[in-house]
């Protein structure tokens, strides 16, 4: 399974960092990457393999939920299929 | 990959523009359970094939990031299942206890479909209507009064009116919800996911996963970037708008489907408005140029809107059904009733309305004096337009009781609220006193 993190926030030093270290600790593979600041706004989309993720995808929403809230960053991940069905014939 | 503007689209018309899911309806057969003592058993058929319904929803909900804002069941019209000497009332609370047990915000299918005439267990079942409203929470009840094939049953349109009344009555102290729950239809659908008049047909299996998709605010926004361009430019952008909302719809309802092994149904393309602000029918209609939702205009507008919605949903979904176009509930819909407050939207411009969309007159309030026979004149001509036009018709109306023109009615939640507009004072009585059917009109010869 797949999906997409999306992190949208004021930019700081480790945002990646922080969000690659949960990613790994949890066996989470990064697939694809792309970052950039958007009018003054730290702008990340992550694409994401989660076939040997090692907790639920609760557990993981929960996880970067935390994250975001301590760096004060909306973080989200959602299935890939929701872009693919909205973007894509 | 995906580029990043599309994903931050996708997440800006889920958290800024308000789209969602509207509902998940899962409908299941009750034919297995008809005869005497069929409560418990409908009951038990319902809480089993539903049990995860809820679950699944919010399990979707999480993985997709997608609001799925009601999770709801249709049962085959219990008139059907009702046995001899079982009491209507007593299979509306087993439906009520079922909708607590499994969770789901509302249940609909207390219904009866007496388009050409009314069975005793039809007439038995319109008879407890006013009751089983006024004793649930959760049920919704309809009746089919006319259809293109079998003309305006006009004896049942005389009951509906009493009925209304009747209910209203029942639940006077809560301004007469009870008529939030009841609709009355011409051509009623088989696999209409929302409520009030979702019922589960004689023609579906066992059960089935409707969905109706909603994005009133995300075809708003999209118009937003063409002011002042020709009809033809919005058609298209209204047209590519349905498409995505509509494939979001297909996704999630055949994942729902896989989740609950149940078949998938249909998506239903109805744009369903919310009382909040940015989910709005008639602000789509005012973005196109109107002052007010109501005006001269008003009509063509929504026409437009209407056929574009079809034309870019339907190549996004392997099964459209349902109501399938531009819901315009007053109570509802924010721009709606600032139009209906403001005195540009009135009764007679929403019955016109009703002709190039796809429901009818919905969750309108009026004044709790207002006669039975004026509310069953009102969905008689209701009635008239969906048969003549082969399209499917509703009046939803609640007399409020000892309220008046200008007054308020508050239903809370995704019900809204509604300031109370004014009926023709006329008398209807002798009209409807006449009973008997309005004959099925010559355009229903087509073999």
């Amino acid at each position: 399974m797949k999906a997409i993190i999306s992190v949208l926030g004021a930019d700081k030093p480790g945002i990646i960092a922080e969000i690659s270290g949960c990613l790994y600790r949890f066996n989470v593979n990064i697939l694809d990457i792309t970052q950039t600041i958007l009018s003054g706004y730290f702008t990340m989309v992550m694409m994401v393999d989660l076939s040997g993720m090692t907790c639920g995808f609760d557990e993981m929403v929960g996880n970067l939920n935390g994250l975001g809230e301590k760096l004060g960053l909306e973080i989200r991940m959602q299935r890939n299929e929701i872009f693919d069905a909205m973007h894509r014939l | 990959m995906l580029n990043t503007s599309e994903i931050f689209a996708t997440i800006d018309m889920i958290k800024e523009q308000k789209l969602d899911i509207r509902t998940i309806t899962m409908g299941i057969s009750l034919l297995e359970c008809a005869g005497s003592g069929a409560a418990d058993r409908i009951y038990d058929t319902v809480t089993r094939r539903a049990q995860r319904l809820v679950a699944v929803g919010e399990e979707i909900e999480r993985e997709f990031g997608i609001p799925i804002v009601n999770k709801r069941i249709s049962v085959t019209p219990v008139a059907l299942v009702l046995g001899e000497a079982e009491d209507p009332v007593r299979i509306a609370l087993a439906l009520d206890r079922a909708a607590d047990a499994t969770g789901v915000n509302f249940i609909g299918g207390y219904s009866a479909l007496v388009q050409k005439g009314a069975a005793r267990n039809d007439l038995r079942l319109m008879r407890s209507i006013p009751e089983a409203l006024a004793r649930t929470e959760k049920v919704c009840a309809s009746v089919n009064v006319a259809s293109t094939r079998a003309g305006v049953n006009m004896d049942a349109v005389r009951m509906i009116g009493e009925i209304m009344v009747e209910t209203a009555g029942l639940t006077a102290d809560r301004d007469g919800l009870g008529c939030a729950k009841l609709v009355a239809f011409a051509n009623a659908v088989e696999d209409n996911p929302f409520m009030a008049g979702a019922f589960h047909g004689t023609g579906e299996g066992d059960t089935a996963i409707n969905v109706g998709v909603s994005g009133p605010g995300v075809v708003k926004r999209a118009l937003e970037a063409h002011r002042g361009e020709p009809f033809d430019v919005m058609a298209e952008t209204i047209k590519k708008t349905a498409f995505r909302i509509t494939r979001m719809g297909q996704l999630v309802a055949m994942e729902a489907s896989k989740r609950l092994n149940a078949p998938f149904g249909i998506v239903d393309l109805s744009l369903a408005p919310t009382p909040s602000v940015g989910d709005s029918v008639a602000h789509i209609l005012e973005e196109m140029g109107l002052e007010r939702c109501g005006q001269h205009g008003t009509t063509a507008a929504l026409m437009m809107l209407n056929d574009a919605v079809k034309k870019g949903g339907v190549m996004a979904s392997s099964s459209v059904g349902g109501l399938s176009g531009a819901f315009i509930p007053l109570s509802e819909d924010i721009g709606m009733i600032d139009a209906a407050r403001a005195g540009t939207l009135t009764l007679d411009k929403l019955e016109a309305m009703t002709c190039v969309c796809s429901v009818g007159l919905d969750m309108i309030a009026v004044p709790g004096d207002t006669p039975a026979a004026t509310l069953s004149a009102i969905l008689a001509d209701e009635a008239a337009i969906g048969v003549v036009n082969q399209k499917t018709t509703a009046v939803r109306l609640i007399p409020v009781p000892g309220k008046g023109v200008g007054e308020w009615v508050e239903f809370g939640g995704l019900l809204g609220r509604a300031p109370i507009i004014p009926v023709h004072p006329e008398s209807a009585a002798a009209f409807i006193a006449r009973g008997g059917r309005i004959p099925a009109p010559i355009n229903s010869l087509r073999n």
